[in-house]
């Protein structure tokens, strides 16, 4: 029995753990944005945190249930609502056939996770449900979620129990000023010492030019370039390099001028110039980081940044524990 | 000797030279096939690219220090290998000048070195062409070698297989256009390319071809195998079409008779480096038989 999409807010996807294997074609591993909120949320209604739920950016969605189901609702504060009453976030939800789901305005953060018990049970496409509109793959019909859809639901492991709640502690949303970690490297050479320290000194924004493709950030200084003959092949900017892979959280400066974090929908490769890439655990963060949020890049080494993903683990762990 | 560098905790990357050449593109796709032979646990993307290449691997089964050794080591391997490929030339048509890409170009002029002209304009200029029909003739007259695949979904990057004294350049977009025309034929550096889907792009535009290269419910005859058409080391030879039979190919795409023509062969890099024209002359005798 489907979920009956009334309204779908901004910009509603299928999201789930992603499809790594095909970045060398161009297809990006894709799936949530934060996905240490969209593997919570899925654990609170009993599924497979690989499970397909929805990704909701800034507005919630209008969902009408047909059949009795638990959700839960992760990651960016946005109070879900069932039938007009408020509900908690990061909990396990009862929702009645005939009930509807709807959100209150964002709170906090970017992106809310809806998991539902049984999961969203699109078609498979790559070995993934997740959205990635620009291939028309995974999602409904390759898009983002619209009115009038019916989400098919797969069957609920019956493990949810409604009323479990995720810990305080356990709840990731990054504080007013956002810090990423970054891991010098790439073309990190290329910049001269001091647009190196710099980078690392100036207080950035993020710009409204911030989705699951990459976030841009504002209001840094401007890089310079250590002075070179341009490589045959690069294109004659500075920031030019021969067109080569761009890893996930890299950290490209067109012109030098406006830093962009690739994320998971991101392009595979191209020609700017690279100075090191967002670690692993703090990707899930950026997801979470609406227009405007003042964000300090932090400089880290492989220690501490294999470090930082252990620690992630361990919370992805504890967090396991305790609704599980 | 390559650059070795970590694109944070689960990526590596491996220039193999700052320049392009298919001596470094070789060395790169001989690397990253022998990544894959080696099946190593933990590895979960291998991307070559023109003249470097990136794996992506899980740091909790190999620690990032461990992977970048593994890689070094096979590059003493890799580079001895010989430059020989099973390939196939694929022949492209190709709309130059044509109406989409230049409504485009004109709404994202801002962002253009010249914003007075055209992206062909500019590039024939700064190639020291007379004109924009010579500069045309260039792009399509020697075949093209797909040194990368990526950017959006199935993106060739496609590099001329001409002396590097006749290679072109051209700077990509001062910033990136937010979009594009699908199947747009564009340039940066020293590579063409041919966008896939609709969307943000870099590259100046020079004209627009009607064969899909990309379909995920993989309509096409051609993409019956799969939704991506090229892959690396394929070698495709442009053709020039007119507004007509830009239409009329279309509509054969659309109706899912088109098959564009193709030609598996050999390509040898050393005897390429012998003789560039002779053994492009082959190229479009292979092509064009029967």
């Amino acid at each position: 029995m489907p979920i009956n999409v009334i309204s779908s807010g901004i910009m509603t996807t299928i999201q789930d753990l992603g499809r790594p294997g095909y970045y060398h074609l161009g297809i990006p591993m894709g799936g949530a944005m934060d996905r240490l909120a969209m593997r919570t949320a899925n654990l609170l209604v009993g599924n497979p945190e690989d499970a397909a739920g929805l990704e909701s950016v800034f507005v919630g969605p209008e969902l009408e249930f047909t059949e009795d189901a638990t959700v839960a609702v992760c990651g960016a504060e946005l109070p879900p609502r069932i039938d007009g009453e408020q509900q908690p976030t990061w909990t396990a939800l009862s929702v009645k056939k005939g009930q509807v789901l709807s959100f209150d305005f964002l709170k906090a953060g970017a992106r809310a996770y809806i998991a539902i018990s049984g999961g969203i049970d699109t078609p498979p496409h790559l070995g993934s449900r997740a959205t990635y509109p620009i291939g028309a793959l995974g999602g409904v019909d390759g898009r983002a979620v619209q009115p009038g859809d019916s989400l098919p639901l797969g069957k609920a492991s019956g493990k949810a129990r409604p009323g479990t709640s995720v810990p305080e502690d356990y709840r990731r949303l990054p504080g007013a000023t956002a810090k990423l970690r970054v891991l010098p490297g790439l073309y990190w050479h290329r910049i001269t010492e001091e647009s190196q320290r710099r980078f690392f000194e100036d207080i950035w924004k993020v710009a409204n030019e911030a989705d699951r493709m990459g976030y841009r950030f504002q209001g840094g200084r401007p890089l310079d370039f250590v002075p070179r003959e341009q490589p045959f092949s690069a294109g004659s900017d500075p920031s030019n390099i021969t067109d080569a892979c761009y890893p996930y959280g890299s950290v490209q400066v067109p012109s030098g001028q406006e830093p962009i974090v690739l994320h998971r929908d991101a392009v595979s490769g191209g020609g700017y110039f690279m100075l090191g890439t967002v670690i692993s655990a703090d990707m899930d963060l950026i997801g979470q980081l609406q227009p405007n949020t003042t964000t300090q890049f932090v400089k880290v080494d492989m220690e501490a940044a294999l470090a930082a993903r252990k620690e992630r683990k361990a919370l992805i762990a504890a967090i396991r524990e305790a609704v599980g | 000797m390559s650059r070795y560098t970590f694109g944070g905790d689960e990526h590596v990357f491996v220039e193999v030279d700052e320049e392009m050449s298919l001596e470094a593109f070789f060395t790169s796709l001989a690397m990253t096939n022998a990544v894959r032979e080696a099946n190593i646990d933990g590895v979960i993307e291998i991307c070559p690219a023109n003249a470097s290449f990136q794996i992506k691997f899980d740091p909790d089964k190999i620690h990032p220090q461990k992977m970048m050794d593994m890689l070094k080591e096979m590059e003493q391997t890799a580079e001895k290998k010989e430059a020989k490929l099973d390939t196939r030339i694929v022949e492209v048509p190709v709309y130059y000048q044509d109406p989409w890409t230049h409504e485009t170009l004109m709404r994202f002029r801002e962002r253009h070195q010249d914003p007075n002209g055209t992206d062909l304009d500019y590039a024939a200029r700064i190639n020291g062409f007379d004109s924009v029909e010579a500069f045309i003739k260039a792009h399509h007259s020697a075949p093209w070698f797909v040194s990368m695949v990526g950017f959006v979904s199935g993106l060739p990057f496609l590099y001329q297989m001409v002396d590097r004294s006749r290679q072109i350049q051209v700077p990509k977009y001062l910033r990136p256009r937010t979009d594009t025309p699908k199947q747009t034929v564009g340039y940066g550096g020293s590579f063409s390319c041919i966008y896939s889907v609709r969307g943000a792009g870099g590259y100046q535009m020079f004209g627009i071809t009607p064969m899909t290269i990309y379909d995920p419910k993989q309509e096409a005859p051609y993409l019956r195998d799969f939704m991506v058409f090229f892959k690396p080391g394929d070698i495709v030879k442009w053709r020039p079409i007119n507004r007509e039979e830009y239409d009329s190919i279309n509509a054969d795409v659309q109706a899912g008779r088109f098959e564009p023509r193709t030609k598996d062969v050999v390509f040898s890099l050393d005897d390429f480096n012998a003789d560039m024209d002779g053994t492009n002359a082959k190229l479009m005798e292979a092509l064009y038989a029967d």
